[in-house]
């Protein structure tokens, strides 16, 4: 019943965005749009990584990067053009997934703090190499081929990829989320050491998760250059793009599958739109930040559990109040104590770590609740 | 080659002592709060503005001006503290402050390019142009200055925490918070003064790499931030000694690589942080991994 209702609810919205472009066919708004669907399946794949396993990845600009360079170098070798290009993005995401696997054997041997420095090494290493490098083109980057369709409905093809991306990326993460393996790992977020004696092989599994979510992120990377049509070593890595797609993941819920969908396409529109609007990345900047800041001071969790437990905690509170006629009678403890004790039932199904007081939504089995919550909250 | 070889190794060591006090403010703070400040770069960035600032607008020279800039600095990094880090709480605490510690460096960054614009900038004195000659090498005055103010630095701080009630309390709350809290120790107050000394040191430290690294501007504190992470997690976290070893022993290397090949120098931090990190994980002097998630 909740899984139907889910998958109605993801068909629906997958859905309207496929006929977005059909009504918008302003070229601003569609070329923000296809802006966000890129970054939303990239903070989605960053989920399937970082949200389910816990090691915070802030090099994930590597991949983005590799793949914007990869479709860059092999369209200029092979002369390719047009649609062909489009095909170049198979070969993005197979020199992003290879890539990935030496980084993350270096990288997961090591934990919390250093694994998160790590990877911002990682990053500045492929920056570097990038302006370095002669077939990189160096600091003038590398430019895309023109491609050859009309002005009219030029963004359609790179909207629609984008838009199959993400839906095949949200997919992964969904059946992911479910499955053994999605257990495995997040088993290893929940503590490693116990789930490494309880039989998880926790290398492997860490790794195939950092691999899937390089490879759909080399993919993104690989039509945003196309999409925006040049690759400089500054703007293929990118702090920001870390930054923007953590900030995607925390804001809509860290670990849920809606979550970064969510995220991007609040943040990601919000973003452009300032920056169009005063022409000044300086300002988009501050605002990032701040927005930043008040999501993780106010909604540490992200938007999507935050909502869902108020949800559950208002349907819970009907419930009571429906159960028990808590008439107003001569005796207070009375009521109170009937009330408390019909809720206790009534939000049973809905998840146990709910009910007693709600005082503690940081212990583990809270942050699970949270997440099965999330699931049922959104599409 | 040889004079060369010398040089770099002579540069890498006045360069390493200036590097080596931002990476003590960076690795005392994880040590205390249990997280990495991403936003120490930018910090840094800042205090050398502000050092311009009073250099240009009312004409304070830059040793004097430290005297300004260092407890502004240390107030800056206490309501830092208070306002973003402190609130933080349960078990995302860790990767949570990292992140806010990033928002926190993005704002900085936003409103010093607001305020000086994006063009590099660069700090003057008749010090850092004039130079002496030293054993056979010409030394610009302010790498000796800096050097002897870094090293002081360095001192004054291990002093504070081996000599003093206070720093015990600061030892105490880094090996063991709970239990620092149960003798007493209000480890609140120790994390917030903690963090504010990991941040006055930015007020030396952006003061002399502003007048040493040949201009800045408010995107230096990208290259900046990766060489001190790379440094401290060298060095082992929370190694007070450890960063003061790591960041003379990468300068070095970064000096020697610059004889071969100037653009591939920079990567020499990076790529000598995961080889060290693939044979030892801990880093050079780290207590071990940090084991719990």
């Amino acid at each position: 019943m909740r899984t139907a209702r889910r998958a109605g609810g993801a068909l629906v919205f997958f859905a309207v965005l496929a006929l977005f472009p059909q009504v918008f066919q302003n070229a601003t708004v569609t070329t923000i749009a296809v802006d966000t669907l890129i970054f939303a399946g990239a903070a989605v794949a960053w989920n399937i990584f970082s949200g389910y396993s816990g090691y915070l990845s802030l090099g994930h600009a590597v991949f983005f990067g590799a793949g914007a360079y990869t479709v860059g170098i092999a369209a200029r070798a092979w002369h390719t053009n047009g649609d062909g290009v489009f095909v170049l993005l198979l070969l993005a995401a197979a020199v992003a997934g290879g890539l990935s696997v030496p980084l993350g054997l270096i990288a997961l041997r090591v934990r919390r703090h250093t694994f998160v420095v790590i990877t911002i090494a990682f990053f500045f290493i492929a920056q570097l190499v990038a302006t370095n490098l002669s077939v990189t083109g160096g600091s003038s980057g590398i430019l895309a081929p023109s491609p050859n369709w009309t002005a009219a409905t030029f963004n359609d093809p790179f909207y629609y990829i984008a838009l199959a991306l993400l839906a095949a990326t949200t997919a992964a993460s969904w059946l992911i989320r479910g499955s053994r393996f999605g257990l495995q790992l997040r088993a290893i977020r929940d503590d490693e050491d116990r789930a490494a004696g309880l039989g998880v092989r926790a290398m492997p599994v860490k790794l195939t998760a950092f691999v899937i979510s390089a490879v759909v992120t080399g993919v993104a990377g690989g039509l945003w250059f196309y999409f925006i049509g040049q690759a400089i070593p500054q703007f293929a890595f990118d702090p920001l793009f870390d930054l923007s797609v953590v900030v995607m993941a925390f804001f809509g819920g860290l670990g849920t599958i809606s979550g970064p969908i969510l995220g991007a396409l609040v943040i990601e529109p919000a973003q452009q739109w300032l920056t169009l609007q005063y022409s000044n990345e300086y300002l988009s900047e501050i605002l990032l930040g701040a927005l930043f800041l008040v999501v993780i001071l106010l909604l540490p969790r992200g938007v999507i559990p935050t909502a869902a437990e108020q949800i559950t905690k208002y349907r819970a509170r009907r419930a009571a109040v429906a159960a028990g006629p808590a008439p107003a009678g001569p005796a207070p403890p009375g009521p109170a104590q009937a009330g408390r004790a019909a809720a206790g039932p009534a939000q049973a199904p809905a998840g146990p770590a709910q009910a007693p007081a709600g005082t503690v939504p940081q212990a583990p089995p809270a942050g699970e609740q949270a997440g099965t919550a999330a699931r049922e909250a959104g599409p | 080659m040889g004079r060369q070889v010398y040089e770099a190794i002579v540069d890498g060591i006045l360069g390493g002592g200036i590097y080596a006090l931002m990476a003590v403010g960076l690795t005392l703070i994880f040590g205390v709060l249990d997280i990495i400040n991403i936003a120490q770069g930018i910090l840094v960035i800042l205090g050398a503005y502000l050092s311009y600032a009073l250099s240009v607008h009312l004409h304070i020279d830059l040793f004097a001006g430290l005297l300004i800039t260092v407890p502004a600095m240390f107030v800056i990094g206490v309501a830092i503290q208070w306002l973003f880090i402190r609130p933080l709480r349960g078990r995302e605490r860790t990767s949570m402050s990292l992140l806010a510690a990033y928002a926190v460096a993005l704002i900085i960054e936003g409103i010093l390019y607001k305020v000086f614009g994006p063009t590099y900038v660069v700090l003057k004195a008749s010090y850092i142009t004039s130079s002496v000659h030293l054993f056979g090498f010409y030394l610009s005055y302010i790498y000796l200055y800096g050097f002897a103010l870094a090293v002081a630095c360095v001192a004054v701080l291990y002093l504070l925490l081996y000599r003093t009630r206070f720093g015990r309390s600061v030892r105490a709350t880094m090996q063991n918070r709970t239990a620092a809290q149960l003798v007493g120790i209000d480890v609140n107050r120790v994390a917030a003064v903690t963090f504010g000394i990991g941040v006055a040191v930015t007020a030396v430290g952006g003061m002399m790499f502003g007048a040493t690294s040949g201009g800045f501007n408010p995107n230096s504190g990208y290259d900046l931030i990766s060489r001190l992470l790379a440094i401290i997690i060298l060095g082992g976290l929370g190694s007070i000694g450890g960063a003061l070893a790591a960041a003379v022993f990468m300068t070095t290397a970064e000096a020697l690589v610059d004889i071969w090949s100037p653009d591939w120098a920079v990567v020499v931090f990076y790529v000598a942080l995961v080889l060290v990190l693939t044979i030892r994980p801990a880093g050079l002097f780290g207590r071990g991994l940090a084991r719990a998630q």
